[in-house]
């Protein structure tokens, strides 16, 4: 009956990145940065996470904007998936990410949602999320892959005990990108490759990126290797709104006189992290851009895969779908 | 008109219960009795004030109070709720939705799933759509915040979203409808003249269980439509 209320916290707004780290460091493990804020309250409610201090990050003095650097665009943490979606800078250089913003959920949360908590968000399996001591939650076992388990959108790749996927759509967008994330902490501020921001399970089952306790995203450079490419963006749904992926795909094409120069293919909810495809890529290079080079693309990519009871639909989608990309 | 004087007691009753909790002598307790119910809850509502039964739901967050620091957030702060300037005791992990329906008496905005997940709790904040259930009201401390009650024009006429749904059978139970309103509110405030494509995206966060969408778009293409010609 009181399920829904959320214990209680102490909510800080900083309004300096300073003061936001300070936060962090003093709570550390209780502390809870805010950012959209939607995900965080479902795991409020739901007595999942009960922080002891919520650190508001809405009101940090700029977060929120997209800005030119000299290789390419920096896009603050803070900014809504929405403002991506309309952006005309990276609607026209990088629709790639205006189109994976544009696919989030619902508008309202896109209106909310930002892009540093769309990348940073936990993984979205209901074992996990129900509160189960799994191996995610520091438990011993795997629900989601137990004989009679459902795990219809679980992984096909790279399964290490946890056989959750990634749930963000901007995430598959930014590896494809070859964007760098710039991370603070009270010590200073470092640079981690878009590709190795996420966290596989055989390094740290808990968490889902590289970001300590005591770290901020603080924002996300896209440098201009991949301006202007031939893009592809799918995102596959159960729903037209308001839904995870089952598999989506998004790719960067570079092309001369219908031969493919250079490719990034990266596939999400097939893997607890995007999965960047370097097998196909290396093979389409210097290749015409074809129907045959797309059905060997395909075929290719879905090699490796280990489906689980429920997911094999999984295999012929994701085949496709890297067709399509591959095709354009 | 009747609605409206309810509407105007649940606001009086709401402000004088505010009086009276400041002063911390009223003791607020979560109910424990297990044949608590909708029905209960609502004669709650009407017998003892919007306020204080709002402590149905609010129960355990709200006793012991919260310790603050000097850094932490204040408890009383002001809204701007549809034009008007309100004072309110709000809690550091209350939601706007719990402080628009209990401490504000603005009911019109409706709690479906209480997750983000269905948009019956929609509200402008500074002219976009959010789910109410799902935002902090201390985050809209200096925002505009639109209800559907902020909607109809002074003498009564309701607003030409509002009369286009009801032209269109838009509602069914309605208990979606305040939701879907304000989506279309917001979508015909950015784009006057959207496509049909348009406007189904701009619709797409808000459920009807009647299924009633396409009354709904009907009734946005419409509402476009008037608002052209007046």
């Amino acid at each position: 009956m009181m399920k829904d209320m959320i214990p209680g916290f102490e909510l800080f707004q900083p309004t300096e990145v300073e003061s936001a780290l300070e936060l962090l460091d003093r709570f550390g493990e209780d502390g809870w940065a805010l950012a959209g804020g939607y995900d965080s309250l479902d795991w409020f409610k739901n007595r999942g996470k009960h922080p002891e201090a919520v650190i508001d990050l809405q009101g940090l003095a700029g977060l929120n904007r997209i800005v030119e650097i000299p290789n390419g665009i920096e896009i603050g943490a803070l900014t809504t998936l929405t403002e991506i979606e309309h952006s005309q800078i990276i609607r026209e250089h990088f629709g790639l990410l205006a189109e994976a913003a544009s696919k989030v959920a619902s508008p309202q949360i896109r209106n909310a949602g930002t892009l540093g908590g769309n990348l940073c968000q936990d993984a979205r399996c209901w074992y996990y999320r129900y509160g189960v001591s799994c191996y995610r939650a520091g438990g011993n076992t795997c629900y989601a892959s137990a004989p009679d388990a459902l795990n219809r959108e679980h992984a096909l790749f790279g399964v290490n005990r946890c056989v959750a996927v990634t749930p963000s759509d901007t995430a598959v967008a930014l590896v494809a990108l070859d964007a760098e994330m710039v991370i603070r902490n009270s010590g200073g501020e470092r640079i981690i490759n878009a590709e190795h921001f996420f966290m596989e399970p055989s390094s740290d089952i808990t968490r889902m990126t590289v970001l300590e306790p005591s770290d901020l995203l603080t924002a996300i450079r896209i440098p201009n290797t991949w301006i202007d490419a031939d893009f592809y963006f799918e995102k596959v749904t159960d729903r037209n709104s308001w839904d995870f992926a089952l598999v989506s795909i998004a790719s960067a094409i570079k092309s001369n006189a219908g031969q493919i120069d250079d490719a990034r293919i990266v596939c999400g909810a097939v893997q607890c992290i995007p999965r960047r495809l370097e097998n196909v890529e290396a093979m389409i290079r210097g290749r015409v851009q074809n129907e045959n080079t797309a059905a060997e693309a395909g075929i290719l990519a879905v090699q490796e895969a280990e489906p689980l009871n429920y997911n094999h639909f999984k295999i012929p989608l994701m085949e496709n779908l890297v067709k399509r990309a591959v095709r354009g | 008109m009747s609605d409206t004087d309810t509407f105007e007691a649940a606001q009086t009753t709401s402000a004088s219960a505010h009086a009276v909790s400041d002063s911390d002598t009223v003791v607020i307790r979560p109910e424990t009795t297990p044949e608590w119910s909708r029905r209960n809850f609502i004669k709650g509502v009407i017998a003892s004030g919007v306020t204080v039964s709002g402590a149905v739901y609010f129960g355990p967050a709200l006793a012991p109070p919260q310790p603050l620091s000097a850094q932490g957030v204040p408890r009383l702060i002001t809204l701007n709720v549809n034009g008007q300037t309100r004072r309110v005791d709000v809690l550091p992990g209350e939601t706007l939705a719990m402080t628009l329906r209990y401490k504000l008496g603005l009911t019109g905005t409706k709690l479906g799933c209480d997750r983000g997940e269905c948009g019956a709790c929609t509200v402008l904040i500074s002219g976009t759509t959010h789910y109410s259930c799902s935002t902090l009201t201390q985050r809209v401390r200096d925002r505009k915040i639109t209800t559907v009650e902020g909607l109809e024009s002074p003498d009564g006429n309701l607003h030409p979203v509002q009369q286009a749904f009801v032209d269109e059978l838009g509602p069914q139970c309605g208990f979606c409808t305040p939701g879907q309103v304000m989506s279309a509110v917001a979508l015909l405030e950015a784009n006057p003249k959207p496509t049909r494509a348009e406007a189904r995206v701009a619709m797409s966060g808000n459920l009807c269980r009647c299924g009633a969408y396409d009354h709904y778009l009907n009734g946005v293409m419409r509402a476009a439509g008037e608002s052209q010609n007046g």
